[in-house]
């Protein structure tokens, strides 16, 4: 029982990290329903960002954040009106595979920049770890940090798309680009805001990643995010709670999995849970059934 | 077009021809130098050739080998097999060496294993540790003019299990290791026989990929089965998560590794506190207090200052040995030079005293390096028992 419980902490500190990617997916596929495949990159430049912030020009890690999100912002809108946006138009899979094309030429992009090494993040905040019920659980400041982070995300979110006028005009962009745009909303400035949203969520992500395990290297974006992009499809993508839940899911798997049976079954189990829950539930757990626009 | 490549066959065909006219009157010994200079594990090459650009300027201060200056051809393979192999080509035919030095890698000297056989040039390498450098795997045979002055890898295994049951006493181990890594398998593999065969028990062993950073789940594991010790046979990057995720945890057991573990940024990762209690086996320390050892680090921190690491040491090594063999010999022949270097014995070498065996794989001892608050410390030096 102790162990179960050891484990299952052990996976929701994975999980917050999952789920705080996640989120970042499943805003830009829920406005324009494209998979951005880049996001995990976007999470890299954020995190690289936070290391020169911090370590080269001395930033508080506050200040480091904020600067993150902001060059990661711009990186993510110079994409999406680089890439994305001439596609608009054509067929969905042109614009999934651009995405793709996107996130390798970062990587590789990253790598002739950054270098191959892995860099040591500095660690900016104390590594506390607390010992509850006689040390039996161990619960470290880092873990609370992205626990927290990751719900006053989801939450600011779901307050910004259900509450804002942004927000509106994000939902009405969603559901038909031309009647909106016939509105008098400006289309293109909603899917930039929206990728500003979601890479500065990529960017904290990449920060507390960076924090969290100490490292930082050029493809440090590619598994996490993968990883996350199934945590939003489990939880139903496009929905927000549905990425955190998802993301949490998939953590406590992976866990349970590595601590009972073997880390070399966690990412088999993995899929197989994901492809059952498609067959029952097609659009994922939180998913609502909408049918076909035509 | 055609006229271009003429010419440019013309202009390459007078460049070999004049290169070949000068080489008959060398006042020089001509060593080859064939590292990985830039490209992913420039680190690599880069101290070694430190070691080995020192172990010659010490040899011509002191006047050189009966009156001859050593000249070392130093050539950069970018860390790139298949370029090691152009430029152990080139070093051979066009700037006759007499002995070829490197390269760092074991992919990168099996490539360049049939170039030096062919020339029959002998051949060191300061760090390719894979078995299959020295012997033909094909028909078990030693390759005549290749050799190592490191270790290989079950040595390291034999000797850490050794250790950990002599040393900390432990007899319940963990081993945790890199399961997309061969380096990291076959040590494991050694290590558990080993313990298994001097009536230890391995209560718990998993492997991680190569992508992975959370640790924490199959600790507990390791916690909950009572390990005494953890052994994690891997690279640096890899091992600092683990150790530090182990500790937060509250596993505070000794962890033991490899020469994997040997980098300034395991420290820098982990933290100075978490390495307390964690050991490796490595082929020298820097701290050790041997005169051979202390004089090496003091002249190599005169002339480049920074410590020299295991590359740089290894460096030294295998170009001393190299030039003690040419003067004790005498002769500048390849083949005067291999056989005398196959009959190395009790060389006193910084990274132990050397002797070859049938397989050109140097029998010595195995440093054992204990981190001290972040420090590397020698804790002991042991031989492999077979």
């Amino acid at each position: 029982m102790e162990t179960l419980i050891a484990q299952i902490l052990n996976g929701l500190s994975l999980g917050s990290i999952y789920a705080l990617i996640a989120l970042g997916y499943t805003m830009v596929y829920g406005i324009i329903q494209l998979i951005n495949f880049a996001h995990g990159e976007i999470l890299m430049i954020g995190a690289y960002v936070g290391y020169f912030s911090v370590a080269v020009l001395g930033l508080n890690i506050y200040m480091a954040l904020l600067l993150s999100m902001f060059v990661s912002s711009l990186v993510g809108v110079l994409i999406e009106r680089i890439a994305y946006k001439p596609l608009r138009k054509s067929g969905r899979l042109s614009v999934l595979i651009t995405a793709i094309g996107m996130s390798l030429l970062l990587q590789n992009g990253g790598l002739i920049v950054f270098g191959t090494d892995f860099v040591p993040f500095p660690q900016v905040i104390e590594r506390i770890p607390y010992r509850l019920f006689g040390g039996r659980f161990v619960v470290t400041s880092h873990q609370i940090l992205i626990f927290a982070v990751s719900i006053l995300m989801m939450l600011l979110l779901q307050y910004i798309v259900g509450y804002t006028k942004i927000g509106m005009a994000m939902r009405a962009v969603s559901y038909d680009k031309e009647a909106a745009s016939l509105m008098g909303i400006n289309v293109d400035n909603v899917i930039s805001f929206t990728f500003v949203i979601g890479s500065s969520l990529g960017a904290v992500a990449g920060v507390l990643l960076g924090l969290y395990y100490q490292t930082i290297h050029p493809l440090m974006g590619f598994m996490p995010g993968l990883k996350a992009f199934v945590a939003a499809v489990l939880g139903g993508i496009g929905v927000i709670p549905g990425a955190m839940l998802g993301g949490f899911l998939l953590g406590i798997i992976e866990a349970l999995v590595s601590g009972y049976w073997s880390t070399t079954y966690k990412d088999p189990v993995v899929f197989v849970v994901l492809i059952v829950i498609l067959i029952v539930k097609p659009t994922g757990l939180l998913g609502k059934n909408t049918s076909e626009k035509v | 077009m055609k006229r271009i490549m003429l010419i440019a066959f013309i202009a390459l065909l007078a460049v070999s021809l004049i290169g070949c006219s000068s080489e008959e009157t060398s006042d020089t010994i001509k060593i080859g130098v064939n590292y990985e200079l830039s490209g992913p594990v420039a680190t690599y090459g880069n101290n070694t050739v430190d070691g080995i650009k020192l172990a010659i300027q010490e040899v011509n201060d002191a006047g050189g080998i009966n009156g001859k200056m050593v000249e070392a051809v130093i050539l950069d393979n970018k860390s790139d097999p298949a370029e090691a192999l152009s430029v152990a080509t080139k070093l051979i035919a066009e700037e006759q060496v007499i002995a070829h030095l490197g390269p760092a890698t074991s992919g990168a000297a099996l490539n360049v294993v049939p170039a030096v056989t062919d020339a029959k040039i002998p051949m060191i390498s300061g760090s390719a540790t894979n078995p299959d450098v020295t012997v033909d795997p094909a028909t078990g045979e030693t390759r005549e003019y290749v050799f190592r002055t490191c270790f290989t890898d079950p040595p390291q295994a034999i000797v850490g299990a050794a250790f950990a049951m002599d040393n900390l006493g432990a007899k319940k181990v963990a081993i945790y290791y890199d399961n997309t890594n061969d380096y990291s398998k076959g040590l494991y593999q050694v290590f558990k026989a080993e313990i298994e065969a001097a009536g230890g028990v391995v209560v718990a062993e998993e492997g991680f990929s190569a992508d992975d950073q959370e640790f924490r789940p199959t600790l507990t594991k390791f916690k909950d089965a009572g390990a005494e010790l953890v052994y994690v046979p891997a690279y640096y990057e890899k091992v600092a998560k683990i150790i530090s995720q182990a500790r937060e945890l509250g596993i505070d057991v000794p962890f033991l590794g490899a020469d994997g573990w040997d980098s300034p940024d395991l420290v820098a990762i982990a933290g100075a506190a978490a390495l307390n209690n964690t050991y490796f086996t490595n082929h020298y320390s820097s701290s050790d207090d041997a005169p051979e050892v202390a004089d090496f680090v003091k002249a190599f921190q005169a002339a480049y200052d920074k410590t020299p690491d295991s590359f740089a040491a290894l460096g030294y090594d295998t170009a001393k040995l190299l030039l003690a063999v040419i003067a004790e010999t005498g002769s500048e022949d390849p083949q005067v030079i291999t056989d005398a270097l196959a009959a190395t014995k009790d060389f006193p070498a910084v990274t132990g005293t050397l002797t070859f065996d049938e397989f050109h794989n140097p029998i010595k001892e195995i440093a054992i390096i204990e981190m001290v608050d972040g420090a590397q410390v020698l804790n002991t030096k042991i031989a492999p028992s077979n």
